[in-house]
C-alpha cells in the first residue's frame, strides 16, 4: 500500500527498514540524531547510530574500512561539497581498492548528501557536483527525484555491494508523493518514463524533472507533447531508454542544474550524437546552468540556473517552432 | 622504557623465525630491484630495505584474522603477514596470477585471506580504513585488532589527525605503527615539522604510545607484543613508533641527490638483520660457522627466484575481464 509522505521521510524510512533488515549496516555523520531520543538510536542503540566530529576525510575513510571488514555504512555528508575535502577517499579509496584487489574485496557503502540546493544558499553550498562522481570508474551516482524513488533507491543503494553517492536536493525534500510502505526497491540503473510524449524527449535529472514537467504541460498548451525522462543514476546511465525515447521523438532537450561543461547534459549529448545520431531531426539543445558559481542574490541566481521557461524556450527551438537565438 | 635484555624478551625460535621473514623481504626486495632494472618490474616501486624488522616483528605479532593496512612502500608488510610470494612477486610483474591479478601492482597489494585488507598509494590515505576497519571489529564483537602502518611523512596531513582524534573518541582496537624513516619522500623531517617525535603530536590524545629503535627487532617484538595485547584487550588505540633507516631512495631509479649515502659501518649498525644475527650469535642461537646464517639467505633467495619462474610463467589478464572488475555486481 502506497501513502503520501515527504520525500525526507521516504529517504529516513528506507534507512530505518535497511538496518532492521541487515544488522550490518550503520548510519552516522555529522549531526545524525544528536538525541537519545531520535527513533534510530532508539531502535538500532549507539553503536550503529552515531554523530561524528566533522571529519569527512576520516568519516568517509572510516566507511571504507567498515565496508572491507564486512558492513554497510551509511554516511551522512549533508552537502554533497562536503566530500570535496575528502576527495582522496571518495575517488581513490572507495570505488579503486575493488578494482585494484582484482575483485579480491568489495566496498558497500552510501554517501548520502544534498547538493544544488539554492535559495540564497550562494556559492558552496549549491553545487551540483554529480559528474565529478559519475566519471570515476567504480563510484555508482543516483539522484531520487520523486519520494518514491527516494526510498527505492536508498535500499537499492544499501544493498549494492559498491560505494554509492546518494544525491537529495533540498528543495524536493519537504515535497510529499505517494511511496509504498514495506519493502520497496528502486533498481539502480533503470530510467523512468516521466510522462510519455511523441514530439520531443526531455531527459532531466533530480530536481530539473519537475521543472521539465512542468515545461511540459506549457508545450502541451501548445500542441506539443514532450516525453520526459529521468535517468535516475548517472552511473550506471540508461542510455538505452534515452536512445529509445530519442528515436521516437527526433529531437532531445537536456536539462540539467548543473554547469554546462561539468553537467550529465554534456555526457548524455554526446552519448546521443555517437549512437543516436540517426534518430535526430534537429541539433540537441542543452538546458544548463551557466557556468558560473551559484550568485548570491536572487535575481542572478535565477539567470545562471535552468527552469521551466528555458526548458520550455529550448523545446521550441529544437522543434523549429522558435527561432534559434545565441 | 624496559630494561629488559635482549635474550629476556625473545626466544630462539622467535628470533629465527624473524631472521627469516627478514631475509625473505630482503632478497625479494632486491629482486625486485634487480628485476625493475632489466623492465621485467615495471612502474612505481618503493623498497623497504632497512625496515624489514618492523613488518617482521609486527606481523609476527599478529594472528592470521587480524587486519592490516599498508601504504605505497608495502612488500614487507604483505610478505610478513602471509602474502604467497610467488603470487605476489607474479603482481609486480602484472601477471594474471598475480594477488590482484596484476590490476593493482607494487602499492595496491590486498590478500585479505592473510589479513591484508588493504595498500594505498596515497600517504596516509589508509588511515581512516583502518579505523573502520577496526571499528568492525569492535561492533562485531571480535577480539581481532587492526594494524595501521604508515610513514613520518603522513603524520603532517590531515586523514592522520582525523583518524586519530575519532579512534581515540569510539576507543578503537587500532594499533598505528609509524615508520619513521626520517624522510617524507625527499626532504627531511625538519623539513615539515617543528615536532621532532610522532609520539609527541599524539600526546594530546592520551593514549599509551612508545619510540622504539626499529632496528632492534627484540625491543619492536616486546613493543608490539604488548600493544597487539592491549588493543585486544579493547586499551586500543595505541601508537608505536619505529625509528627506521631507508637504505635506498624514496623509489627505485630515485637520484638521492638529497642525502649522503650510509658508510657500510654505518649501514651494520642500522641493518635490523645484522644486528639480530650479531644477537644470535651471543645467544648461541646461531653455530659460529656462519652455515646457519647462509642458510636463511640461501633458502630465501632459493624462494624468491621460484616467484620469478611462477611469475613468468603466468600470462597478462585478458583486457574483457580486467574491465569486467570494475563494478561487482
Amino acid at each position: 500500500m502506497a501513502r503520501e509522505i515527504p520525500y525526507i521521510a521516504a529517504v529516513n524510512e528506507a534507512i530505518a527498514l535497511e538496518m532492521a533488515r541487515d544488522d550490518t549496516v550503520v548510519f552516522y555523520g555529522q549531526d545524525v540524531a544528536p538525541s537519545d531520543e531520535d527513533p534510530l538510536v532508539k531502535s538500532f542503540g549507539r553503536d550503529r547510530v552515531r554523530v561524528s566530529p566533522i571529519s569527512e576525510t576520516a568519516e568517509i575513510g572510516m566507511a571504507v574500512g567498515l565496508a572491507l571488514a564486512g558492513y554497510r555504512p551509511v554516511v551522512e555528508l549533508l552537502m554533497a561539497e562536503f566530500m570535496l575535502v575528502a576527495m582522496n577517499q571518495v575517488v581513490n579509496e572507495a570505488p579503486r581498492l575493488r578494482y585494484m584487489s582484482g575483485g579480491r574485496v568489495k566496498v558497500p557503502l552510501v554517501l548520502k548528501a544534498g547538493y544544488g540546493f539554492t535559495a540564497g544558499w550562494a556559492g558552496q553550498h549549491t553545487g551540483s557536483i554529480y559528474t565529478m562522481f559519475a566519471g570515476i570508474p567504480g563510484l555508482k551516482v543516483v539522484l531520487p527525484s520523486t519520494p518514491a524513488d527516494a526510498k527505492g533507491l536508498m535500499a537499492s543503494a544499501v544493498r549494492d555491494d559498491n560505494p554509492v553517492v546518494y544525491l537529495m536536493h533540498y528543495l524536493l525534500v519537504l515535497e510529499h508523493g505517494d511511496v509504498p510502505e514495506g519493502e520497496y526497491l528502486v533498481p539502480i540503473g533503470e530510467a523512468a518514463v516521466r510522462r510519455p510524449g511523441s514530439d520531443v524527449t526531455i531527459v532531466a535529472t533530480g530536481w530539473t524533472v519537475g521543472k521539465a514537467l512542468e515545461a511540459a504541460e506549457m508545450l502541451a498548451a501548445e500542441g506539443i507533447e514532450a516525453e520526459v525522462i529521468d535517468p535516475r543514476s548517472l552511473q550506471p546511465l540508461d542510455m538505452p531508454a534515452i536512445l529509445e525515447s530519442v528515436e521516437k521523438t527526433g529531437h532531445l532537450v537536456l536539462a540539467d542544474q548543473a554547469t554546462r561543461h561539468a553537467s550529465a547534459a554534456s555526457i548524455i549529448a554526446a552519448e546521443v550524437a555517437e549512437h543516436g545520431f540517426a534518430s535526430l531531426k534537429a541539433p540537441i539543445k542543452l538546458v544548463t546552468a551557466h557556468d558560473a558559481t551559484i550568485p548570491y542574490s536572487e535575481p542572478m541566481e535565477a539567470f545562471v540556473l535552468p527552469d521551466e521557461v528555458k526548458i520550455a524556450e529550448a523545446a521550441r527551438q529544437a522543434l523549429g517552432a522558435a527561432p534559434v537565438t545565441a | 622504557m624496559s630494561t629488559a635484555q635482549p635474550a629476556d624478551v625473545l626466544g630462539r625460535d622467535e628470533a629465527l623465525a624473524l631472521l627469516a621473514t627478514m631475509w625473505r623481504i630482503r632478497c625479494f626486495e632486491e629482486r625486485v630491484a634487480k628485476l625493475h632494472r632489466s623492465l621485467q618490474v615495471h612502474g612505481l616501486i618503493h623498497l623497504s630495505i632497512g625496515a624489514e624488522g618492523v613488518a617482521a616483528a609486527v606481523c609476527g605479532a599478529l594472528r592470521v584474522d587480524d587486519h592490516v593496512y599498508s601504504g605505497h612502500r608495502a612488500h614487507g608488510h604483505a610478505l610478513a603477514k602471509g602474502a604467497p610470494m610467488d603470487r605476489v612477486m607474479a603482481e609486480l610483474m602484472g601477471r594474471s596470477d598475480g594477488l590482484c591479478q596484476g590490476l593493482g601492482g607494487s602499492m595496491h597489494l590486498v590478500d585479505e585471506a592473510h589479513g591484508l585488507m588493504g595498500a594505498t598509494g596515497v600517504v596516509g590515505g589508509n588511515l581512516p580504513l583502518a579505523a573502520g576497519d577496526a571499528m568492525a571489529a569492535k561492533l562485531g564483537g571480535s577480539d581481532r585488532v587492526t594494524v595501521a602502518f604508515f610513514g613520518d611523512g603522513a603524520v603532517q596531513a590531515g586523514h592522520f589527525n582525523e583518524t586519530v582524534n575519532l579512534a581515540s573518541l569510539w576507543e578503537l582496537p587500532l594499533v598505528f605503527v609509524c615508520e619513521n624513516n626520517g624522510f617524507a619522500e625527499f626532504t627531511p623531517r625538519s623539513a615539515h615539522t617543528k615536532v621532532e617525535s610522532v609520539c609527541d603530536v599524539v600526546a594530546p590524545y592520551d593514549f599509551e604510545r612508545r619510540t622504539v629503535d626499529g632496528a632492534d627487532v627484540p625491543a619492536l617484538h616486546e613493543a608490539i607484543d604488548a600493544y597487539v595485547a592491549a588493543a585486544r584487550a579493547g586499551r586500543g588505540p595505541l601508537l608505536l613508533e619505529c625509528l627506521t633507516h631507508r637504505r635506498r631512495g624514496h623509489y627505485e631509479g630515485d637520484a638521492e641527490g638529497y642525502r649522503d649515502a650510509l658508510a657500510e659501518a654505518e649501514w651494520a649498525k642500522v641493518d635490523p638483520i645484522a644486528r639480530l644475527q650479531s644477537l644470535a650469535y651471543e645467544c648461541d642461537w646461531l653455530e659460529g660457522d656462519g652455515a646457519a646464517q647462509a642458510a636463511f639467505e640461501d633458502d630465501a633467495r632459493a624462494e624468491v627466484e621460484q616467484a620469478v619462474a611462477f611469475a613468468r610463467a603466468s600470462p597478462p589478464l585478458a583486457p574483457p575481464q580486467a574491465a569486467a572488475l570494475v563494478y561487482s555486481r
